[in-house]
């Protein structure tokens, strides 16, 4: 990609898209907008989970460290965040932080799956500019949306946009994540949009978190792609996408967006521990960026992290250069590409040209990132697998001579013994 | 799109915040949740000049525009009133 001179776009009002393209790749002193999980803690368990949440991290941030996070937004300029979670209202804090982020010029829109959207609090979220609601809803019917959320949670949501509506909010979100299942219910969920005076936002199933394990059985399919990408078209200009479908933009004309993954550049995700990655869908060690409980706060993670430095500087197409849609589709999505064992610099596994599908088809069978979090409910039934093959641990029986491989290892007199504690299990109470 | 006279006394509607960039600036509103993108300085430049009192043409002059690019900045200044990013203070004594 050119990187274009900027003493000539200072001299142009209609500068050409290709220019700003140019300042958001190299990256911006803040981020335009963030996505902010605020806990890991859920009442759902939906199979395709991006942040693999259900049960609260104890080391959760503490609220005057939200607040302070907020102040930051505020000196950073950064307008709005997404908060998301888990379920983000079951924090008792969170009406506290949404007030505190309003109250100081950083606007909310939050995802909730609706539990907590009551008559009462609809009048109060009614009430406000600067709060928006975006309710997750993946089925146009109960039956495909709970099979992939979980039982009632169709009625959850459902209940949840009729109080916003009767509260006379307008204009918030129904937020579907497009999968093999409801791609052909879209005009049915443009009218329940409808119905309930909300706009619609369609965002794209990342292979993330529990993702990994359902991607094969939901995420559509290549002629799919096709219908999604030309329901795009036919209704772009009222639909949301989050510039989630740029790797579809190779079918014909590019889609409404940015088309750019905005990765570190001009986007990131703080999760509920303090956690700063390069992008909502990419919660995984290979791209975690710092901690905002280091000196220098977020803003120094930021500007200054090692990653996100590498992710601003200019890429080429790799595997992909040669193709003449480059230049529209860019690769597609990274954590896609990551997540599925694909290589970073080559075709998006839902690649529209079927690179993707053939490379993993020829992946080794090792090829999985190993998950680097996991939050889910330990009372969930067990994780599907799909097609992906059998779970590669690695089990083993402890060795007698080898001192127990966690934390408590410290302890002077943790290797003194090992045999008492392997037997009798470790005394310090967590339950490991 | 009608292009915007000279004449007009513009200013940045109260709900908008204005981030300044190295390309031009980013535009918020919080009453319709858009973001719009400036794509230069000098259409930055115009834009706070832009306080309900001085005429729009007085803004280009002084931001340095010449003749010939008048009407390129005259659209962009359109685009932004459409998007209600950009308000004439009668407009909104009208509305009140």
């Amino acid at each position: 990609m050119t990187l274009v001179d900027e003493r000539t776009t200072t001299q142009r009002p209609a500068a050409t898209s290709q220019t700003l393209l140019g300042h958001f790749e190299r990256g911006l002193d803040a981020p335009i907008c963030l996505t902010w999980e605020l806990t890991y803690a859920c009442n759902l368990s939906c199979s395709h989970c991006l942040s693999s949440s259900g049960r609260r991290d104890p080391r959760e941030l503490s609220t005057e460290e939200c607040k302070g996070i907020i102040d930051e937004l505020q000196r950073m300029q950064v307008f709005y965040v997404n908060i998301g979670g888990g379920e983000p209202t079951v924090r008792s804090d969170f009406w506290e932080l949404v007030d505190y982020a309003t109250a100081h010029q950083v606007g909310v829109k939050f995802s909730t799956n609706g539990v907590k959207i009551t008559p009462e609090i609809a009048q109060r979220l009614a009430a406000s500019d600067y709060v928006d609601v975006q309710i997750s809803l993946d089925g146009a019917t109960a039956e495909v949306n709970d099979a992939v959320r979980g039982p009632g949670s169709y009625d959850l949501a459902m209940r949840a946009m009729q109080n916003l509506f009767d509260a006379g909010f307008r204009g918030f979100k129904l937020s579907v994540v497009c999968t093999r299942q409801n791609i052909g219910q879209l005009d049915e969920f443009a009218a329940i949009a409808a119905k309930f005076g909300a706009q619609l936002r369609l965002t794209r199933l990342r292979p993330s978190g529990r993702g990994a394990d359902v991607w094969d059985d939901l995420h559509p399919l290549p002629e799919q792609q096709r219908e999604l990408y030309d329901w795009l078209v036919a209704n772009g200009d009222r639909v949301l996408t989050g510039d989630s479908f740029f790797h579809l933009s190779a079918f014909g004309e590019a889609l409404p967006g940015l088309n750019l993954c905005g990765a570190g550049r001009v986007v990131c995700l703080i999760d509920p521990i303090g956690d700063v990655y390069a992008c909502p869908f990419a919660i995984h060690d290979e791209f975690l960026a710092g901690n905002i409980r280091e000196p220098g706060g977020f803003t120094n993670v930021w500007r200054e992290s090692p990653l996100f430095q590498r992710l601003r500087e200019p890429t080429g197409g790799g595997a992909c250069n040669s193709c003449s849609f480059y230049d529209s589709c860019r690769g597609g999505c990274m954590a896609a590409k990551f997540f599925t064992g694909l290589p970073i610099d080559g075709p998006d596994p839902e690649c529209v040209r079927g690179f993707g599908e053939q490379l993993l088809a020829e992946r080794a069978e090792d090829a999985l990132p190993k998950p680097s979090g996991d939050h889910s409910h330990r009372t969930s039934p067990p994780r599907p697998r799909g097609s992906t093959g059998p779970v590669r641990l690695t089990l083993s029986v402890r060795r007698p001579d080898a001192p127990p491989a966690h934390a408590c290892a410290e302890s002077p007199l943790a290797g003194f013994s090992p045999q008492t504690l392997t037997a009798a299990g470790c005394a310090c109470g967590n339950n490991h | 799109m009608d292009l915007p006279s000279l004449d007009l006394r513009l200013t940045i509607h109260p709900r908008v915040s204005v981030r300044p960039e190295p390309f031009g600036a980013l535009l918020y509103h919080f009453g319709t949740r858009q973001l719009s993108f400036l794509k230069d300085r000098t259409l930055l430049g115009i834009v706070q000049r832009l306080d309900g009192t001085m005429p729009l043409g007085m803004a280009l002059e002084l931001e340095g525009v010449t003749a010939d690019r008048v009407d390129r900045y005259r659209r962009a200044i359109a685009t932004l009133m459409a998007s209600s990013m950009l308000t004439s203070p009668a407009s909104n004594e009208a509305a009140a």
